[in-house]
């Protein structure tokens, strides 16, 4: 066990406490043609209208459609931008096999939540600024072969935080998958669970695994992909127990959120921490995936998962 | 935290943690004052009763005085704030799992380890007997004083504890003990340590695992419920929440800082989380509020073991009465049911409230690809 220095303890244990800040409400208006880029990494100089984008590890300016067609992956030195549930769906399933499931379900204020701004407001802001309904999209598709029940989260969307939306939409998505026999797929980022559900959040965190338990019950394959951030209540629940966890190389990923970390037990974080890197070197997931090669290595990480069910149904 | 806590601020210094030299012995919050004051009127005429006031008998005053007392209690325990019951869930002096374990429970026979990388004293568990009852029990652990509480680490588990009591929780189903589970944390352990072991895997599953036990699974709140943490054990037939405590998604003062910038509007954001007992159950998040004697459960430890004994055992009946495929098939529908969402625009449909009807496709029974036990109201 960690001895680390009890100097000053701080008891708020913001365990769902969003890692990282939600970027604002009010989006980047002037690059207003590709929403999918005012996200919080991405810092877009001003000077070459909207046509270039900085990348925040290279420091190089590359060119937008440059990046857009490199699924949003830096030409120069492979860091991952963020990319949008819709370009993540479509880099990952075969053309037009998406059949999008529960696409109108919206999230009500079950607390009245009573806040600096409200939470109904805040939804339609969110709402307007992504064109999302709610921070996931779910939906059955063709991966290579193999049919699949994906659930892709979206940070845009209030950080991608799981509020009963997210919760509800992925259980339907783990239960429709267990009752046709197929595999799931989610690929998770999110700041945690949504403050403003309160408790209805949390218990998504338990909704959520109690169906991946009879999923997995069922011999059946669920692979996690953690994408930048994944944080909190996501991670603590169906984010961590894939029968295969992936994640794309530098993603952030962790319980708490490093300021709450270090706030906590007043010691350096170690260098990497809490990178997909990190949780590699300690044996936290299975693989470290680039975005281009995450489409055949499902399909290759799903032929074997499906190989014996196969021999078996023969 | 401790900051905005005076009930602890009164007795640790905020930096150090360590108790203060001049820290009184008793810990009044600062609605228990009036009742204190009186308190201490009354002891100082019992000392000296010839100072009893003119034109009315020392006997007389005093049960005056009692009277009072009682009026006074009864006036503001009815009126709590949602942050007052918060200072009530982290009263120091406020009954732990131990203490329930030994007065609530008997012969309980402490079973130690993670069979993996330590022992992890922020999370009790054991074999112990609720009435006739053998049950296994697993509880979250704060400390009293400072020595105690780095023994505890505050309460915060880190992996090793939800990995104990999940090994704990595995046995229990094998020999088919029921589990009770005794919550009272702040949330579980933000340290480096606890990310390198992956803290949140070890919540994760036993989320998962919790949901197939086939053994009775009863989970109280007992002080605080905080997040994930709480969580990590909380998955049961039957949720319940003492009278005082609280179970959240974030601790109040986590959400003032972000949502508010100040950690100071942790009052605000308590009552906006509605994280009470009867927030709680008003919203059907929890199944029965256990009652605290008047005062809260620290005026009175013997009483709320008794009472939560009592209302543990009457649970433990009801769902030992089930059978195995039943207690599963309710459990997984009770959490299947959280949460509260609209399935199209909002001008076309009215909430659909906990799981509405039309969500779930039913399943033909003779779906092969159905474990036999899937609850059949998928
Ligand atoms: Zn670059």
């Amino acid at each position: 066990m960690a001895t680390s220095s009890f100097t000053k303890k701080t008891l708020g244990l913001e365990t769902a406490e969003p890692a990282v800040t939600p970027p604002p409400a009010k989006g980047n208006t002037t690059f207003a043609k590709k929403p999918m880029l005012a996200t919080a990494k991405s810092r877009k100089r001003e000077i070459p209208e909207g046509l270039w984008t900085k990348c925040p590890k290279c420091s190089t300016m590359v060119f937008d459609k440059e990046l857009d067609e490199n699924l949003k992956v830096c030409t120069h030195c492979q860091h991952h931008f963020p990319i949008s549930s819709r370009e993540r769906v479509q880099s990952l399933i075969e053309t037009g096999t998406f059949e999008e499931t529960d696409a109108e379900m919206t999230s009500v204020d079950a607390l009245n939540f009573t806040g600096v701004a409200s939470y109904q407001s805040k939804l339609r802001a969110y709402q307007r600024e992504t064109g999302l309904k709610d921070a996931v999209l779910t939906g059955s598709c063709k991966i290579g072969d193999h049919k699949v029940c994906l659930g892709v989260m979206d940070f845009k969307f209030l950080g991608g935080s799981m509020g009963s939306v997210v919760g509800e939409k992925l259980t339907r998505l783990i239960e429709r998958a267990t009752k046709k026999a197929l595999p799931v797929i989610i690929i998770s980022t999110s700041g945690g669970a949504r403050m403003y559900e309160g408790m209805f959040s949390l218990m998504q965190m338990a909704k959520t695994c109690a169906a991946l338990a009879y999923h997995a019950k069922a011999r059946l394959p669920y692979i996690s992909v953690l994408t930048h951030p994944t944080t909190a209540g996501v991670m603590a629940s169906y984010a961590s127990v894939g029968d295969l966890i992936l994640a794309e190389p530098g993603a952030m990923i962790g319980f708490a959120g490093p300021r709450v970390i270090k706030d906590t037990t007043q010691a350096e974080l170690p260098p990497g921490f809490q990178t997909a890197e990190f949780l590699l070197d300690h044996g936290l997931i299975d693989a470290i995936v680039t975005r281009k090669e995450m489409k055949p290595r499902l399909i290759d990480y799903l032929n074997y998962l499906t190989a014996g069910q196969k021999t078996a149904d023969a | 935290m401790p900051r905005s806590c005076p009930a602890l601020h009164s007795r640790y210094c905020a930096k150090t943690w360590l108790p203060l030299p001049s820290a009184p012995m008793k810990h009044h919050l600062d609605f228990e004052k009036p009742i204190a004051e009186l308190q201490e009127k009354l002891e100082e005429l019992k000392q000296h009763p010839e100072k009893h006031s003119l034109g009315i008998s020392f006997e007389e005053e005093v049960a005056q005085i009692e009277k009072k007392i009682e009026e006074t209690k009864r006036q503001v325990f009815m009126n709590l704030s949602a942050w007052d019951r918060i200072k009530i869930a982290r009263h120091p002096k406020r009954p732990f799992a131990l203490d329930y374990l030994q007065a609530a429970f008997t012969d309980f026979s402490e079973l130690h380890g993670d069979r993996l990388y330590a022992e992890d004293r922020a999370v009790v568990g054991g074999f112990a007997s609720l009435g006739k009852q053998r049950v296994m029990v697993i509880g979250t652990q704060k400390g009293r004083d400072t020595k105690e509480n780095i023994l505890r680490n505050f309460g915060s588990a880190h992996p090793e504890g939800y990995r104990k009591a999940l090994r704990l929780m595995k046995m229990a189903e094998k020999f088919r003990l029921p589990i009770i589970t005794l919550i009272d944390t702040a949330g579980a352990y933000p340290g480096i340590g606890a990310e390198e072991r992956h803290i949140a895997e070890a919540i994760a599953v036993n989320l998962r695992e919790m949901m197939l036990f086939e053994t009775p699974i009863i989970a109280a709140v007992i002080g605080e419920g905080g997040s994930g943490g709480a969580l990590g054990i909380g998955v049961a037939d039957r949720v319940l929440i003492l009278e005082n405590a609280y179970y959240s998604v974030i601790s109040p003062e986590g959400c003032a800082a972000i949502l508010w910038k100040d950690r100071a509007a942790a009052a605000k954001a308590a009552e906006a989380l509605k994280i009470t007992a009867k927030h709680l159950l008003e919203l059907g998040l929890v199944d029965e509020i256990i009652p605290e004697p008047l005062g809260g459960a620290h005026t009175n430890p013997e009483l709320m073991a008794q009472t939560l004994q009592t209302d543990l055992l009457k649970h433990l009946g009801e769902i030992s009465e089930l059978s195995a495929s039943d207690r599963l098939e309710r459990r997984y529908a009770k959490f299947r049911a959280f949460g509260q969402f609209q399935e199209k625009s909002p001008a076309s449909a009215a909430p659909s409230g906990n799981g509405a009807p039309e969500a779930h496709e039913p399943l033909a029974p003779s779906d092969n690809a159905l474990p036999a036990d899937l609850p059949a109201d998928l």
